[in-house]
């Protein structure tokens, strides 16, 4: 640093090359929505059409999502494309533990979301009741470009949202932050330790 | 203990888990290997000894694949025990998808119906609303109109085709030609297409319905089906050159997953995994529905039963669907494209604005349905999985008593753990494959 003609003789002017400054949260939220790697969990017909959306024609790579990793500690997004069995719940939730943080869902079609027309024994009514959902596609089934809608507005939601996400005591990325008056969780009387939840 | 001698396994899908061979019965692995139902002392005494070796040996593991993995097509689960990375034993875990739609087609009436069964099926959906509405007819007596007759035929043809490009891109992702998955899926979006111009959906389209078909065929319809046939044989040709030659592909393929036709047919199975064993069965042409009696087109199929032969027929198959839709395009009748019964069929949208009694009609059939006459009846149509079946009981109200569907996809994946055994368990992932399941249909 002390060198001659460097940084702290000649400020920026010292440098021989072009950099761009800029906050470090901004840079790894624009990292992160600009790569979103989807994990494989097509359940019914919702899986077509997101096979679909990753297909030559709706083009996924275009927002760098065309990646669906076969293994969910690989993925950043889990989308739940289909009907949720009783049955299938638990390995849903199980593979949503194992995805590494920072992770978000996306509900794909009605079935996901709330059952759809399938009010039965047989299915949860909204996967909703398992996983944390942060973006629901609306269809039966969605079309690839309802999908790409959800998967932008995801890609918002990761750009304007809070960087580090948390889910519960120990849960999550395993952080705990303590709310004080006039930050998040102020005026609402809490005594205790308020966890960020999500937006 | 369990009632075959072995230990019940711990978990909370009880007896579903495999245990392992040194403590489960010879009657237990007969039945999990697959074709016992009606075998000679001589083949069950083979089927014993293949398992004889040593059970608890060093390179003997049980190991589980799926309900989430890219290669079982959805949510199959199947429990395998490994010597090394030959499979001995295969046992699919299936129910992950359970809908409970045979139950939920019990609640909703006989018109919104086709909405329920074509989610079973979701990578041939027409046929779903097919064979239930045929089913329903069969109770009605019902006669449907020709031309809407003609325009299932050409609906349930391009499915056809639609679904095998489908097959024809997953197979190729799972074995390693990846680019055969965007293929696929590019000349399947074309069909979806014009399912989306007619039906005004891409998939669970709820088309075709009791009495006849939803709408007529939009303007412009021959002009785009005609587009369509001239465009896909020249791909299918790509796909000649891309995968049917080639030496890779033949060696992962040819040989593998081989079954008779007597074990097809003791297990049930159809479509084109029996049709690969050079057993012609088809039910478009041997018990005719529709107007499969009118156009010429052959039943293509195999010799050795193995997976390249599923393959085959699967491609020839897109390319025999074009020649019935080629002939349904010459013959396809002008005239009603729905019955004019007016029990059956809601009043046309324009006569609602003008007429009381067509606004009541609508109402009443839209909220009450229509009634079906008591009685039992079973349809089936070849479904490019098999022989798709329906099972209707009604007891003369607007809900059926019961509704089963017999699905192919169910039915085939017995023949899963016979076709897998013995073999490595990289070829295992081109059987599945091969068996084209819909887990949809399998768990309905």
């Amino acid at each position: 640093m002390a060198k001659e003609g460097g940084l702290l003789d000649e400020g920026l002017e010292g440098l021989n090359h072009n950099f761009l400054t800029g906050q470090l949260e901004n840079l790894i939220k624009w990292a992160r929505y600009r790569s979103v790697f989807p994990a494989t969990f097509g359940l019914a017909c919702c899986a077509i059409e997101m096979m679909a959306a990753g297909g030559p024609h709706y083009d996924l790579a275009r927002f760098g999502m065309e990646v669906f990793r076969a293994s969910p500690r690989q993925a950043d997004l889990m989308i739940v494309a289909g009907r949720v069995s009783q049955k299938m719940a638990p390995v849903l939730r199980q593979i949503y533990d194992q995805m590494v943080e920072p992770k978000w869902v996306i509900s794909m079609g009605v079935c996901a979301s709330s059952g759809g027309m399938f009010n039965n024994y047989a299915l949860v009514q909204g996967v909703d009741q398992v996983v944390p959902v942060d973006v629901y596609a609306p269809g039966c089934p969605p079309g690839p470009e309802t999908l790409m809608h959800a998967i932008m507005t995801l890609h918002e939601k990761i750009k304007d949202g809070e960087l580090t996400k948390r889910r519960g005591a120990g849960k999550g990325a395993g952080l705990v932050i303590e709310q004080r008056d006039g930050q998040t969780g102020g005026g609402r009387g809490l005594e205790q330790p308020v966890l960020l939840s999500r937006s | 203990m369990g009632a075959d001698g072995s230990p019940a396994a711990q978990t909370f899908e009880g007896r579903q888990e495999m245990t392992s061979a040194a403590l489960t019965s010879a009657v237990a692995k007969l039945r999990e290997s697959g074709a016992v139902m009606r075998m000679t002392e001589e083949a069950s005494q083979q089927v014993q000894e293949t398992f004889d070796g040593d059970p608890t040996g060093d390179e003997r593991m049980i190991m589980n694949m799926g309900p989430q993995h890219p290669s079982t097509h959805g949510v199959l689960r199947l429990m395998l025990e490994l010597e090394g990375e030959t499979v001995l034993r295969v046992k699919p875990v299936i129910g992950y998808l359970h809908t409970g739609m045979e139950w939920t087609g019990e609640e909703l009436t006989y018109l919104q119906g086709p909405t329920n069964v074509t989610r079973m099926d979701y990578a041939s959906p027409i046929f779903n609303e097919l064979v239930f509405c045929l089913t329903v007819e069969k109770l009605l007596g019902v006669e449907v109109p020709e031309r809407a007759t003609w325009i299932r035929m050409l609906m349930a043809e391009l499915n056809r085709m639609a679904s095998h490009l489908l097959f024809m891109a997953t197979n190729g992702m799972d074995l390693g030609a990846v680019s055969m998955m965007l293929y696929g899926w590019r000349e399947r979006e074309e069909v979806l297409r014009f399912f989306e111009m007619v039906t005004g959906l891409r998939m669970n389209h709820n088309y075709i319905r009791c009495g006849g078909v939803a709408a007529d065929l939009p303007d412009g319809w021959r002009d785009h089906v005609l587009r369509l046939l001239d465009m896909i044989p020249p791909r299918l040709d790509e796909y000649d050159t891309l995968m049917t030659g080639q030496p890779i592909w033949r060696d992962r393929l040819q040989g593998v997953g081989a079954i008779t036709a007597e074990e097809c047919v003791a297990l049930g199975v159809t479509g084109p995994i029996l049709r690969s064993t050079g057993y012609a069965w088809d039910l478009r042409r041997d018990d005719p529905y529709l107007a499969y009696d009118e156009v010429d087109f052959d039943v293509v199929v195999g010799t050795y039963g193995d997976c390249f032969d599923r393959y085959a027929i699967r491609l020839n198959e897109i390319r025999e669907s074009i020649r019935i839709v080629r002939q349904v395009l010459d013959k396809m009748p002008k005239g009603d494209y729905r019955v004019q019964d007016r029990k059956v069929t809601p009043p046309p949208r324009a006569r609602i604005d003008e007429s009381m009694e067509a606004l009541i009609h609508h109402f009443k059939i839209f909220t009450e349905g229509f009634k079906v006459p008591e009685g039992e009846a079973y349809c089936a149509v070849e479904s490019p999985r098999g022989e798709l079946g329906c099972y209707i009981v009604s007891d003369g109200s607007s809900h059926p008593y019961r509704m089963h569907i017999r699905a192919p996809s169910f039915v085939n994946l017995q023949s899963l753990p016979h076709m897998m055994h013995g073999g490595l368990i990289a070829d295992g992932v081109a059987v599945i494959s091969s068996v084209d399941p819909i887990m949809g249909e399998v768990d309905r």
